[in-house]
């Protein structure tokens, strides 16, 4: 029952950000000038409320299944299932540490490193796969911790900027950053890094064209691009193992 | 995002049902298309079935062609020895796309399933045909500079935002898909499909149906290939229109060519007509233009996308000298 009552309140804040997000955009057009006729600002509106309408009674059945059921139907043995807001229990590597986790299927790995383990160094720039800013490894290659789900890293060995330091010193890209003034805000840096890392390690640092393109992922707002590409040159040529 | 059941079948099989079992469940596999949209609401599954663990993560060469898993990399699609020997075309058009992050996680199924990035399809405040059909297609008659100039409808003019499948189309494979029905194969170019009265489907892909891998053919068009992407930065942004083009040459000579085009309409548009064109045609920029004549017929441009009609011959013609080698 207390079960149920969460999903409930989950759920209303959950629908609450599904329709002020259409108004939001709504709004946006209205002030950029254009004006929506009326009888299409309220369709839209009543869509947005018929489908939380569908949606919240589709997910209160859902919730009134009890998870058992739903998980004995679904399993071919063997099979990680986990319910809507039912927090799936996991491991991961993280910086070299194991974490026994608990996480919400919909959590992305950004969001756990960030707001749960308080790993802050990775940042969220435009949670949309566009910037970068979000990079880190897993298992060595790296990735955007915005589009991806906790649940679908299970077993990896994640590494964020807070990882790549060896005790006190500082990892070459590191020290190359800070070297050749890598940056000006510092907030593009900690993805840069670790994708600049990569980018050496997948053997992509072979010229500046080179460089530019295989760290085109890396969105830097304050332009210290060819800082950067200073940075990431030098440790490639220092020959250190990154 | 709203909240979902998640599944991570280990089976084939498994998969297939967990699908089949909920009208409003899809597969997960990369993510970096599906989360984007889950996260703007644009698409809102109740239930995703992660088809990571399935077996679909192999390369292999088999008798007259290759097998590319539906689960392997973008980028270890590029990267493969084979794939850059044989089919550089390929290697390259995957290498234009997205970034090094998100094609370390993007996979050959994911990204031919991509959807249109029609401004109206992803902004759910406007009206749009492939997001809500029967709303209306807003590019119509609004801000349409990237979209489509071949093959589409009053109902939608969107284009295919994928670099892979356009090389794929050019390259005669066929997609292998399995279902509750069973299997089958779909030539690529029968793959994704027109808008019509229907934009709200992509592909031909049935209900239920999971992409399992993509097979090429030999051909002997390894040496003289070109994936040319035209867009508004160096890196890192979609085509506004993109060619891929292989020439089979002996003597001078074009013994066959395959040419396909990204960026101008609602599926990889591959060029037939130009093709037959370059037939028995001498390597030279004026065999080259004519085909691209012929490849620009029934070329019609809206409001914003008239650059196209321009841009892409020119395209074509810069592509099929860089394949040929008379840059
Ligand atoms: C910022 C950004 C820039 C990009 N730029 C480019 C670009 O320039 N060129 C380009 O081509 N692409 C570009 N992309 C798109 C990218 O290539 C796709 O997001 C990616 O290829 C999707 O693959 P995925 O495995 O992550 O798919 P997912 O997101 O996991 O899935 C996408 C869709 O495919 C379905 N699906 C996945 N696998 C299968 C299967 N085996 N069978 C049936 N259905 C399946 C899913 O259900 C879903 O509907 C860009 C993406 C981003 C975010
Ligand atoms: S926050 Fe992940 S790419 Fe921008
Ligand atoms: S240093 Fe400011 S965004 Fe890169």
């Amino acid at each position: 029952m207390a079960n149920r009552k969460i999903v409930a309140t989950k759920l209303r804040a959950n629908d609450l950000i599904l329709c002020s997000s259409n108004e939001n955009l709504m709004a946006k057009e209205e002030n950029s000038g254009k004006i929506l006729p009326e009888s299409r600002t309220d369709k839209k509106y009543n869509e947005a409320r018929r489908t939380f309408l569908k949606q919240s009674s589709l997910l209160t059945a859902l919730a009134l299944a009890p998870p058992a059921v739903v998980k004995a139907a679904e399993a071919g043995l063997d099979e990680k299932v986990a319910d809507q807001f039912e927090k799936v229990p996991l491991s991961l590597e993280i910086n070299g540490e194991l974490k026994k986790l608990s996480v919400e299927p919909r959590t992305t790995l950004l969001d756990l490193l960030r707001e749960q383990l308080d790993l802050t160094g990775t940042k969220k720039g435009c949670d949309y796969g566009q910037c970068g800013a979000c990079t880190v490894h897993a298992d060595g290659q790296r990735i955007n911790s915005c589009l991806s789900l906790t649940v679908m890293q299970e077993g990896k060995k994640i590494t964020t900027i807070e990882g790549l330091a060896t005790g006190d010193e500082l990892h070459p890209m590191q020290a190359a950053f800070i070297e050749y003034d890598g940056f000006q805000c510092g907030y593009c840096t900690p993805g840069q890094i670790m994708s600049g890392v990569a980018c050496i390690r997948e053997g992509h640092a072979n010229s500046e064209s080179e460089i530019r393109e295989y760290m085109s992922g890396n969105i830097c707002r304050c332009g210290a691009y060819p800082n950067i590409i200073k940075a990431i040159t030098a440790v490639k040529k220092g020959g250190k193992k990154v | 995002m709203i909240p979902f059941q998640y599944v991570r079948p280990k089976q084939q099989k498994a998969a297939i049902d967990a699908l089949a079992r909920d009208n409003n469940a899809m597969f997960i596999a990369g993510g970096t298309n599906l989360l984007d949209l889950m996260k703007r609401y644009v698409v809102v599954p109740q239930k995703l079935v992660d088809i990571n663990q399935l077996p679909l993560h192999n390369i292999e060469q088999l008798n007259g062609g290759i097998r590319i898993g539906a689960l392997v990399t973008n980028t270890a699609l590029a990267e493969h020895k084979l794939i850059k020997e044989k089919y550089p075309l390929l290697s390259q058009a995957v290498v234009s796309g997205a970034s090094a992050q998100l094609r370390n996680m993007a996979t050959v199924g994911g990204n031919m399933m991509q959807r249109t990035r029609c401004y109206y399809f992803y902004d759910t405040a406007l009206p749009c045909n492939k997001r809500e059909p029967g709303t209306g297609c807003g590019a119509l008659d609004g801000v349409n500079r990237m979209h489509a100039i071949f093959g589409f409808s009053d109902k939608c003019i969107a284009v295919h935002p994928s670099d892979m499948s356009v090389a794929l189309a050019a390259l005669d494979a066929t997609v292998q898909v399995s279902g509750p029905k069973g299997e089958r194969s779909i030539a690529f170019t029968d793959f994704h499909r027109l808008p019509g009265e229907q934009p709200e489907k992509d592909t031909n892909l049935h209900k239920n149906e999971l992409i399992t891998s993509v097979f090429i053919p030999d051909a002997p068009f390894a040496r003289n290939a070109c994936y040319l992407k035209v867009r508004e930065r160096a890196s890192f942004a979609f085509a506004l229109v993109s060619v891929a083009a292989a020439l089979d040459i002996s003597n001078n000579s074009i013994r066959e060519a395959r040419l396909a085009m990204g960026g101008v309409a609602h599926k990889p548009w591959r060029l037939f007509k130009a093709e037959k064109t370059l037939k028995g045609m001498p390597v030279s920029e004026a065999s080259f233009r004519q085909a691209a004549a012929v490849a620009m017929e029934g070329a019609r441009a809206f409001e914003h996308n008239a650059y196209k009609i321009k841009m892409a011959p020119e395209t074509i013609v810069h592509a099929l000298k860089t394949a040929a080698g008379i840059v």
